[in-house]
């Protein structure tokens, strides 16, 4: 996963609270087994209104989404953010996103920026007067900005989450530098909570297409 | 802050804290289904590493596998690959798989408990936003992205940051026929669509202890619906009653350690919450919802809200989106609304005790001609107990189509969908746009009322009939 710190574009505005995952990538979606491919379905349903957000001539290309409080609550879904990236977004500036929604995010390398209700009004304000503005996300210094209109917006973003983006680490490999613990951990557990029995594992076979 | 039920549950997982990172939780308990787990076995395996602990994970297929013609090859060819890449996925890596044909398969948050994986102060975590379900028994149960089932299977721990604990005190007892379903519709629409997001619930008062573990479930399960990673409650003598006997509940001198040690799993007298809401059982009636998120329902004896009445103009901007992506007109009554199709099932309403009470509405009555009414138990266990009992009887004999276990209609990834237009009363647990197919529109009740509403023809209660 490579690593973020400058994200600068255009910006698509959805100006409405609670969007759930379910809009961003319908369940017809699900079906695939890669990470890839979900562009065409992203906002499947709303994309049939011809005056949705993302069907707007300059939304092709746009880098960062705007979106209204509550984004990505719902199903815990990764598609969702994989459909995002597969658009071409980097960014997602909302006033709040739902915990999972977060989370895959920032595993899968999207930047969920954070702002103040009101930086984030200010923001949609300044794409209603000027939808091809450039809209710059930060990850260093933790600011969204659109310099035309002279705004400069700080979000928030932990600093192990910021670490991890700005780096693009997967989080697994660092998880195994404490696998000491886990073992030690695992010693400990009570020998009555529940576990399989041991299965046979398969010969190695080659992934069904 | 310590003594809460949460703390000690999360304290009793904490791997290791280290300086500038988030904590590293073990995990119990990992469910794996078809449609979030492909990528994660795939990255695993590009990374070549190993699912480090096979006899904590344990499978089935839910999601979109077909609940009619088992006898048949699966039609869809992408659900039919996904349902090959699990059965592949499990037998590399040495993984339980309670696949189609099995007693145990069956929605991943209904067969968990079901078999007694489930149990007092674990960690459960699965790919699937519903996983709070599991948080009926006391445990810590959660859902999580693809990439964290990838984490989880490589290392048995997640990175978390602790969330906040809200309570919620649910005083006086239900209603005559209000049932768990009502109870949980009534505190996500206190709570919001994002109230309750960073942080775990923990239900508590008269009324949740007087609930059966099913109803537990159901409450738990739609803790997500109002933004919360989790929800709890702490076990009981109803709680242990339940696990006892169960196929890995713990046995002979295991199940009193097991039993003394669950007894300290409770929120000490006087520990604080970050945040408490209290509800009044006895004031809720059978909810209905009639908007595109869980948190817009009224009382079945209400009528549809006008946009104008609600607070903020985010609020009003919604409640009209949502008046009209569902074809309502405020002031209509809820019982004037006439409905296409009747599902029952789902790992909210989708156990034994669901299907009981809507099979007791149905003894002697018919679904009204045009209603498409459609029931799917949780688990194939919970379908053969059903049919022991007869209660498949009721529902043929009702005019209701007897299905397979799975999930169905409740997202209908499986072909069961509403047609574009199509109005459904569900007993599932979302009615956002489209969830149960392109352009249909769900109304979410409980069992009781969603086969009253079948005989019916419109939003109708047991005792209306």
């Amino acid at each position: 996963m490579p690593g973020i710190a400058r994200i600068a574009g255009r910006a698509v505005a959805l100006d409405r609270d609670d969007v759930d995952t379910d809009q961003i990538i319908p369940a017809a979606w699900l079906k695939r087994v890669e990470r890839t491919g979900f562009a065409a379905g992203l906002f499947g349903a709303w994309r049939d209104d011809p005056g949705f957000a993302l069907n707007r001539p300059g939304a092709a290309g746009s880098k960062v989404l705007v979106a209204g409080d509550n984004f990505g609550c719902g199903s815990s879904r990764e598609h969702a953010v994989w459909a995002l990236q597969d658009f071409g977004f980097a960014a997602v500036v909302s006033p709040g996103f739902a915990d999972i929604f977060r989370g895959n995010a920032i595993s899968s390398g999207l930047v969920p920026a954070q702002a103040e209700a009101a930086a984030v009004a200010r923001v949609f304000a300044a794409l209603a007067a000027d939808p091809d503005a450039e809209v710059v996300v930060d990850v260093a210094a933790r600011t969204v900005a659109i310099p035309s209109a002279g705004i400069e917006e700080p979000f928030a973003l932990p600093d192990y989450a910021r670490w991890r983006l700005l780096e693009g680490l997967d989080d697994v490999a660092l998880t195994l530098r404490h696998a000491d613990a886990i073992t030690a951990f695992e010693a400990g557990r009570p020998s009555w909570l529940p576990a399989q029995a041991p299965a046979e594992p398969a010969p190695a076979e080659p992934a069904p297409r | 802050m310590s003594g809460r039920l949460f703390d000690k549950v999360w304290d009793r997982h904490l791997v290791v804290s280290p300086e500038g990172e988030p904590p590293l939780l073990y995990i119990d308990l990992h469910l794996v289904h078809e449609v979030t787990s492909p990528q994660a076995f795939e990255g695993l395996e590009l990374a070549g590493r190993a699912v480090r602990r096979p006899d904590l994970t344990v499978a089935t297929m839910d999601h979109d596998v077909p609940t009619i013609g088992l006898d048949k090859p699966i039609a869809d060819p992408l659900a039919a690959e996904q349902i090959a890449r699990l059965r592949r996925n499990c037998a590399a890596h040495g993984i339980t798989l309670h696949g189609l044909g099995s007693i145990e398969q069956g929605i991943v948050h209904v067969i968990g408990p079901q078999l007694g994986l489930t149990q007092p102060g674990m960690t459960v975590v699965c790919g699937d936003s519903h996983t709070s379900t599991h948080g009926a028994f006391g445990a810590l149960a959660f859902g999580i992205g693809t990439t964290e089932v990838e984490h989880v299977l490589a290392t048995q721990t997640l990175r978390q940051v602790k969330p906040a604990a809200i309570a919620v005190t649910v005083e006086g007892q239900l209603g005559e026929g209000l049932t768990a379903k009502d109870l949980v519709l009534g505190i996500v629409r206190a709570l919001g669509p994002g109230g309750g997001v960073g942080s775990v619930i923990e239900y508590r008062g008269d009324a949740i202890r007087a609930l059966s573990m099913e109803g537990r479930m159901t409450v738990c399960n739609m803790s997500i619906e109002g933004g919360a990673r989790a929800g709890m409650i702490g076990p009981d003598d109803t709680t242990y009653g339940y696990l006892e006997g169960r196929r890995h509940s713990p046995r002979g001198k295991d199940w009193e350690t097991a039993l003394d040690d669950w007894h300290s799993l409770v929120t000490d007298d006087g520990a604080e919450f970050d945040h408490e809401i209290r509800i009044d059982a006895s004031a809720l009636r059978p909810a209905v919802t009639w908007g595109t998120t869980p948190a817009q329902s009224v009382s079945i004896d209400d009528k549809v809200p006008d946009p104008g009445s609600f607070a903020s103009p985010a609020q009003q901007q919604a409640a009209q989106r949502a008046l009209t992506y569902m074809g309502l007109e405020p002031g209509t009554a809820i019982r004037d609304i006439p409905v296409d199709a009747v599902f029952i099932g789902s790992c909210t309403n989708g156990r034994l005790e669901d299907l009981r009470a809507a099979a007791a509405v149905l003894r002697g009555r018919h679904v009204r001609p045009g209603v498409r009414a459609l029931v799917v138990p949780g688990s194939a266990r919970v379908k053969a107990e059903a049919e022991a009992e007869g209660l498949e009887q009721l529902f043929t004999q009702a005019g209701f189509e007897w299905r397979s276990a799975g999930c169905s209609m409740c997202l209908g990834m499986n072909g069961d969908i509403l047609a574009p237009g199509q109005r459904s009363a569900s007993t599932s647990n979302r009615n956002f746009e489209g969830r149960q197919g392109p352009g249909g529109r769900t109304h979410l009740v409980s069992p009781a009322v969603a086969a009253a509403t079948a005989v019916a023809g419109h939003f109708t209660l047991p005792g209306d009939l």
